[in-house]
């Protein structure tokens, strides 16, 4: 047994048999370990990726709800129509990128191949409108307007059009009922972009690739609700895309219904009487410019005045919203947000805003009240009010004595303000107040009306106005003073001499200031909204609302009715005998102040109107006109830029707007059965067992029905040259124009 | 030795009737290494269920029988541990005799491949599909390389002739495996090559080789590596295939999809797995080659760490004992085939299964006894055949 040597057993093979054990092992180990990184400490990570590769998502699109004016008619719907769409990804997989098949494409739907291709590119920094900004893996649509002949030329030859669809598919589609536009008021929707796919992925609504959102109008306040969610069936799939299971699934849920508080009938009439003053006001001619009034945007707000619901709202200039259904075309998009555009997109009734003019006198009354000035106090109102060398002139320098604060209201007397005012401004201190706070009750008068912030309006985006008070201005200078001090002379030009006195005292309320600001110039700017809010809270006795356009959602299948209440937000700060006062002063503006000439043969014995007329001064532009009224129920602000004075420009269209409302005819009879709104709408329209809503056909056209039931009336109507029975003042309006300022606006030309 | 069961080995220890026989200290039965044997049947046995999984949903692959490669693959180990059992009865040193026709049958067979009788299969040409039976020859080779060079490596020394394999037999025994290995290098089967260099390096390590062998072959390895390299004798694209592994976007189409999905398969597993017949990449086809050189996905991704872990756990069994068979053998022939099949099952498990885990460069070599495909199974057990029989027959040199 010992003789024969175990070979396999000599020192060196032993060694290193166990060097090749170690190394077996180590290599064991090494297979172990990483399979414990992958498996465990990046598991999860592995896990989502795996489910991420397997499930493959069939989108269902959710119908989005329709937006519904008081009534139920629709003011934005869904149409089917046939959508031709190409996928990049496919046109990429062509040799040429895909440029052929384009080309082919344009050809069959009778387009420019330029423009197809235009609408197929992706958009960036660098590449303008019309592009694709959704995402894109997702069928890019072409044209929404395709005939079922192309879209059936398409289908036929597909393998000449790879990558391109031609399916029928739900259109948003803005109707405009009895021609009523809305266009601001609706806003419109735009395809999903990938980093919001990003930042709503985690919320409760995440969106999908094909989702529209909207961008701006209620189609973007009311976009969750009006979206519905889109239905997702989850398939498990295997390496080829073949479905091997289905994993989850959610139904679709159509989007609510929006009930607006539009009554579109209104809304047509309110349009198209905007859209006549500024035409008529551009054949005005205007002393001071000498030159026609431009009339370049105006506003208007029909507003409910007990409860803030919007009955109407119309913004000039205006476009068709259905431009942007389908997507936009590079031409359309320059029209509305070119540099040479008017921006119609802008909805001027709350992205406007204005110095207020005499308009704003509502706000200095009650602030004088609050002051502790007496209602009926003598305030002399003389031609004019010297200021240390400045003289400050009532408009075309009339004088009325001894007048009540109603009256001076009511005659719009600029010096009985500009009294109060640098009364109050000394009261406080003058030019350096002491220390402990200035009273300033003309200013906080202003925010308790609720200016300088927003009404809180359901649309996006509304401005805020201004209260230029001291906060303000000293805020203001320190973000100017430089600018101002660089370019100010003491004895320079207008500019550089307004320049130097901002850069030296700019921080500071000067007399001047409050005096102009008592009566709504300078530096002081409003929105039509929230003079609507301020007119419509003197109407209903004091209460301010939040202004709504949205009345009630109404699910799709219309068992779930949440109705959008009114919201108060709070009191004006004046007594009840301040409000009389205050309502007798504007019903005399209608019969024999202001506006007098422009409503003469109202039957304000049935119908009792109150009004504020308005000319605010813009530096380097023509004046911006106001109306401001209101009756029982209703609240009516019109304001049109560069338009004269607020009688002048909006004089017939608000009558007009009130004769729609309460079947007013030109012999002043009353007719309550073409009345369109004699008492504001209550209910919801009513909804059909499966869902749908009952709505009333428009037809013809409102605001036409309305003119025509004007003809009588001999102060109003499209000719101006008809004899007025109260004849309209020698320039304009006894309004609150005074001449121009011999220190001019303290606003620096932008 | 007496047929009589063919387990027992003549001349030695007292003849006993019946099952006490079987169980009696010196029985054949008794000196088995049962825990390599049962190692491999659960790898074999866990590979069938595996390939099931992989497969029952193939209906392109498995001609609408779900069954097909369990049932091909239950059937392969039947064959695989029957030739174990002929292996045993044979003996290991009986095959020695054998080797040269082994040898020379086996480079006979590689070579057909590369006539038109041979098939290619995923770009590589390295099957023999005789009558609806496919062989790959490069895993015989693998056998008969080892004891080839075991048998020229260690017939001298086991003579007693000398200490140490001498640098005519070491050079000699290089010629024998270099022959084979160029023929794998012309199908191309990079993958067996490498498993070649690595059999190539463990027998020539536990023949007691000289040093200079081991690091002069290693050294000349690396160089040639090299020099590919730098040479650019490989297109770039091959190049980003090997090195696609670590680099999935190298060839994400190619190479980088297997990785990925592979590596996602494993990941997606945890701790315990989606459990058996219910992991979704397996279900869902992502993974290529899935019964094959991508087995181990399947336990990654449906029996998690666990499962997974327990494959390489028993690979580790096997290779211990295979260790311990190596060192416990009298005879340098015996150590050096059972070091070579140490490098051969070890080089294969941690390429297989690295490639898997994104460590390994992506090659053709299948999982031992896990992976389907019967040429490799029957290689397989003809290893632990040889295994066995050099356990058993250790004390034959008394």
């Amino acid at each position: 047994m010992t003789n024969i040597p175990e070979t396999g057993r000599t020192p060196r093979v032993q060694i290193r048999l166990v060097v090749i054990q170690i190394l077996v092992l180590s290599l064991l180990g090494t297979l172990g370990g990483r399979l414990w990184y992958l498996q465990i400490r990046e598991g999860a990570e592995y896990q989502k990726e795996a489910s991420g590769n397997h499930v493959q998502q069939v989108v269902d699109p959710a119908v989005r709800g329709d937006i519904l004016d008081a009534r139920g008619v629709p003011l934005a719907d869904n149409e089917t129509r046939l959508v031709v769409s190409a996928s990049r990804t496919d046109l990429l997989k062509q040799s040429d990128g895909g440029k052929a098949v384009l080309a082919k494409l344009a050809g069959v739907l009778g387009m420019k191949p330029a423009d197809v291709m235009q609408k197929v590119r992706l958009c960036d920094a660098k590449t303008p409108q019309p592009c694709w900004n959704g995402s894109p893996y997702q069928p890019i649509p072409i044209t929404d307007e395709a005939t079922a002949k192309q879209a059936l030329q398409i289908r036929e030859r597909s393998e000449d059009f790879p990558g391109v669809t031609a399916e029928p598919e739900a259109v948003r589609r803005y109707p405009g009922p009895g021609k009523s536009n809305s266009a601001q008021v609706l806003g419109y929707l735009s395809p999903v972009t990938d980093s919001e796919i990003q930042k709503a992925k985690d919320t409760d609504s995440p969106y999908l690739r094909s989702d529209m959102v909207g961008r701006s109008g209620l189609e973007r306040q009311y976009d969750k609700v009006l979206r519905g969610k889109a239905g997702v069936t989850r398939y498990e799939v295997d390496n080829l895309g073949r479905v091997i299971g289905k994993a989850k699934s959610d139904a679709a849920e159509s989007g609510s219904n929006l009930v607006t508080s539009i009554d579109s009938r209104v809304q047509r009439v309110a349009e198209y009487e905007l859209d006549k003053a500024m035409k008529i006001a551009r054949q005005q001619y205007d002393k001071i410019t000498g030159e026609n009034y431009k009339a370049d945007s105006g506003a208007v707000v029909v507003m409910e005045a007990k409860t803030g619901r919007i009955v109407a709202m119309a913004s000039a200039p205006t476009y068709d919203p259905n431009v942007w259904v389908g997507g936009i075309s590079a031409k359309d998009y320059k029209a509305l947000t070119g540099k040479d555009s008017d921006y119609p997109l802008l909805n001027r009734a709350i992205q406007g805003q204005a110095a207020p003019g005499s308009t704003f006198k509502v706000v200095s009354t009650a602030a004088a009240v609050q002051a502790g000035y007496p209602w009926d106090g003598g305030y002399p109102c003389t031609s004019s009010y010297s200021v240390g060398g400045q003289v400050f002139k009532n408009f075309e320098g009339e004088s009325f004595g001894a007048i009540s604060l109603g009256r001076a209201l009511e005659v719009s007397c600029d010096t009985v303000f500009y009294g109060l005012a640098d009364k109050e401004w000394k009261r406080d201190g003058g030019i350096n107040p002491k220390k402990g706070e200035p009273k300033d009750w003309f200013f906080k008068t202003a925010h308790q009306f609720g200016l300088g912030k927003e009404t809180g309006v359901d649309l996006p985006n509304e401005v805020t106005g201004r209260v230029p008070d001291r906060e303000w201005k000293q805020a203001y200078w320190k973000a100017n003073k430089n600018a101002w001090c660089k370019s100010g002379k003491k004895d320079g030009t207008y500019v550089e001499k307004i320049a130097y006195e901002n850069c030296l005292e700019g921080n500071k309320m000067r007399e001047g200031d409050e005096i102009n600001y008592s009566i709504g110039q300078g530096d002081t700017l409003v929105t039509p909204i929230q003079e609507a809010v301020i007119y419509g809270a003197v109407a209903n006795g004091g209460t301010k609302y939040q202004p709504t356009i949205g009345k009630a959602i109404i699910s799709a299948d219309g068992r779930t009715v949440t109705p959008i209440k009114p919201k108060k937000t709070g009191k004006l700060p004046v007594s009840q005998a301040t409000l009389k006062g205050m309502n007798d002063a504007f019903a005399g503006v209608i019969t024999r102040g202001t506006a007098a000439w422009k409503f003469g043969g109202w039957p304000q014995d049935k119908i009792a109107l109150h009004g504020k007329t308005g000319t605010a001064e813009v530096y380097g532009k023509q004046t911006t006109s106001w109306l401001a009224t209101y009756s029982k129920d209703y609240t009516v602000i019109m304001t049109i830029a560069q338009a004269g004075t607020g009688s002048g420009a909006s004089g017939e269209a608000v009558r007009n707007i009130y004769s729609a409302l309460y079947g007013v005819q030109g012999d002043g009879s009353v007719d309550k059965k073409k009345a369109l709104l004699p008492e504001p709408q209550k209910g919801l329209p009513k909804v059909r067992t499966d869902g749908t809503i009952v709505n009333p056909k428009v037809t013809g056209d409102p605001a036409k029905d309305v003119e025509a039931s004007q003809k009588d009336n001999t102060t109003n109507g499209d000719d101006q040259q008809d004899p007025a029975t109260t004849p309209p003042p020698t320039t304009g309006n006894r309004d609150t124009r005074r001449k121009p300022r011999k220190r001019g606006s303290r606003r620096m030309p932008a | 030795m007496t047929g009589a069961n063919g387990f027992s080995v003549s001349g030695y220890g007292p003849e006993r009737a019946g099952w006490t026989r079987i169980l009696s200290r010196d029985s054949l039965a008794r000196r088995l290494d049962w825990p390599i044997l049962l190692a491999a049947t659960a790898l074999s046995l866990l590979g069938s269920l595996l390939v099931y999984s992989a497969t029952r949903n193939r209906t392109e692959l498995n001609q609408g029988d779900p069954y097909f490669f369990l049932l091909r693959h239950l059937m392969n180990l039947g064959i695989g541990i029957a030739l174990m059992i002929g292996t045993i009865w044979l003996g290991h040193r009986a095959l020695r005799n054998a080797v040269p026709i082994l040898y020379g049958l086996s480079v006979l067979l590689a070579l057909v491949v590369l006539t038109p009788l041979g098939a290619t299969i995923n770009g590589q040409r390295n099957w023999l599909v005789i009558g609806g039976f496919s062989l790959q020859p490069a895993e015989f080779l693998k056998v008969t390389i080892i004891l080839g060079m075991a048998m020229l490596l260690a017939t001298r020394v086991d003579a007693g002739d000398k200490p140490f394999p001498d640098h005519r037999t070491v050079f000699q025994s290089l010629c024998l495996a270099a022959v084979p290995i160029l023929i794998l290098l012309l199908m191309p089967d990079l993958g067996s090559v490498l498993a070649m260099v690595a059999i190539i390096l463990g027998v020539l390590l536990a023949s007691g080789a000289s040093n200079r062998w081991v690091f002069g072959l290693l050294i000349t390895g690396v160089i040639g590596c090299v020099a590919i390299w730098q040479l650019h004798i490989l297109d770039e694209y091959q190049i980003n295939r090997f090195a696609a592994f670590a680099n999935p976007d190298l060839d994400p189409a190619g190479v980088g999809y297997n990785t990925n999905q592979a590596r996602i398969a494993i990941g997606s597993g945890g701790l315990t797995g989606a459990g058996l017949f219910h992991g979704s990449q397996t279900t869902g086809q992502f993974v290529p080659e899935q019964q094959t050189d991508f087995v181990f996905t399947v336990a990654g991704e449906e029996l998690g760490f666990v499962g997974a872990g327990l494959i390489i756990l028993l690979l580790g069994v096997v290779l211990w004992r295979a260790c311990r068979i190596a060192r416990d053998s009298t005879e340098l022939y015996g150590t050096t085939v059972a070091a070579g099949i140490v490098a051969w099952f070890a080089f294969q498990a941690f390429e297989n299964i690295g490639m898997t885990l994104g460590i390994m460069p992506v090659t053709g070599l299948p999982l031992p006894f896990v992976s389907y495909g019967g040429s490799s199974m029957f290689a397989v057990w003809v290893a632990i055949g040889l295994l066995q029989s050099i356990k058993v027959q250790r004390p034959m040199s008394a």
